[in-house]
């Protein structure tokens, strides 16, 4: 996997993925939904969900940090207080600048989950909030 | 009543009405809009109405609030009933600051910078074009000027919703009621 590899960033509801975005540092970079790398680092984020669980009372934070290591990926997580999951699959970023985003993350979501037509543990379909999200992973991340 | 008496006016009234905490008050008109979309079974005419409906019914109540509290002097002409409409009462009751465009004597449009109502509120595509969410705006105004003999008619032209930069509302005048009972009462 090379360094210039993207990042895979998920939110989780109770039953389902919500929503899904593979950020590359390029806004234009095609995604790899069908390559098998794509499809390792889909397995690596969902598997990593148990060990959400096991770390959920570890800490008082929302922020977990680095909660499962595979090869030289790393996935983060985060836990709002509606129990809806932040993971983030990367090959070692900074913490804090994983928790930034997290934080202003967390807020968009806050933000959407204001919004009457958005349904607690529902999919994710709101461009504007995708566009954001994409936008603060740019700024945080690479 | 000049345009600047008019806006100081509301700003006095809007110092003195009890305050409800803004978000508290967008989120619980969207919970009352997913009521009314709920029931609806997504047909969106029906829901516009509803939400009409519910406007109007707020707008032939509150109008004498605002009359007993605003200590207006009687408009004239149409035209400084606009203005009364969009600086003092929308200052009074929502906090929000309007202008009022003159199309004719007889038509004016409101143009709102800010709406209290849509804080955090974002259509989703299937709504984006037909639902207009803060139609009940139109009905408060066609009740509240139904009760001073107005018959409008009242329309959203633009929506911040709908990716315009301001929310107007469009007021045609249709008709001068006459004072006195309706055609349904006869004296025994």
């Amino acid at each position: 996997m090379g360094s210039n590899q993207g990042l895979l960033f998920l939110i989780v509801g109770k039953n389902e993925p919500l929503y899904e975005a593979e950020i590359h540092k390029r806004p234009n970079t095609p995604g790899s939904a069908d390559t098998s790398v794509a499809r390792q680092s889909y397995f690596v984020v969902h598997s990593s969900l148990d060990l959400v669980d096991n770390a959920t009372w570890t800490s008082q934070n929302m922020y977990l940090r680095v909660i499962d290591k595979v090869n030289q990926q790393y996935v983060s997580a985060f836990l709002t207080a509606g129990n809806i999951k932040f993971l983030l699959l990367h090959p070692g970023k900074g913490e804090i600048e994983i928790k930034n985003f997290f934080h202003e993350v967390h807020e968009f979501y806050v933000k959407l989950s204001m919004n009457p037509f958005y349904k607690y543990d529902t999919p994710i379909t709101s461009k504007e909030f995708d566009k954001r999200v994409r936008a603060v992973a740019r700024r945080n991340l690479f | 009543m000049s345009k600047s008496s008019a806006a100081a006016n509301g700003q006095a009234l809007w110092a003195k009405q009890p305050k409800a905490n803004a978000e508290l008050f967008a989120l619980t008109y969207g919970a009352l809009v997913m009521e009314v979309v709920g029931d609806a079974d997504g047909n969106v005419k029906e829901i516009n109405e509803q939400l009409e409906n519910i406007g109007y019914s707020i707008g032939i109540r509150c109008v004498d609030e605002f009359l007993a509290k605003s200590d207006v002097a009687v408009c004239k002409s149409f035209e400084e009933t606009s203005n009364v409409l969009g600086k003092t009462a929308f200052k009074m009751f929502l906090g929000a600051n309007c202008d009022v465009h003159q199309h004719s004597a007889k038509s004016f449009s409101l143009i709102m910078h800010e709406n209290p109502l849509t804080v955090f509120v974002e259509l989703p595509d299937e709504y984006k074009e037909t639902l207009q969410y803060t139609i009940v705006y139109c009905g408060v105004i066609r009740g509240a000027l139904e009760m001073l003999n107005y018959k409008v008619d009242c329309t959203l032209v633009k929506s911040t919703l709908k990716g315009d930069d301001v929310d107007e509302i469009k007021v045609d005048l249709k008709s001068v009621m006459q004072d006195g009972a309706g055609d349904d009462y006869h004296e025994e």
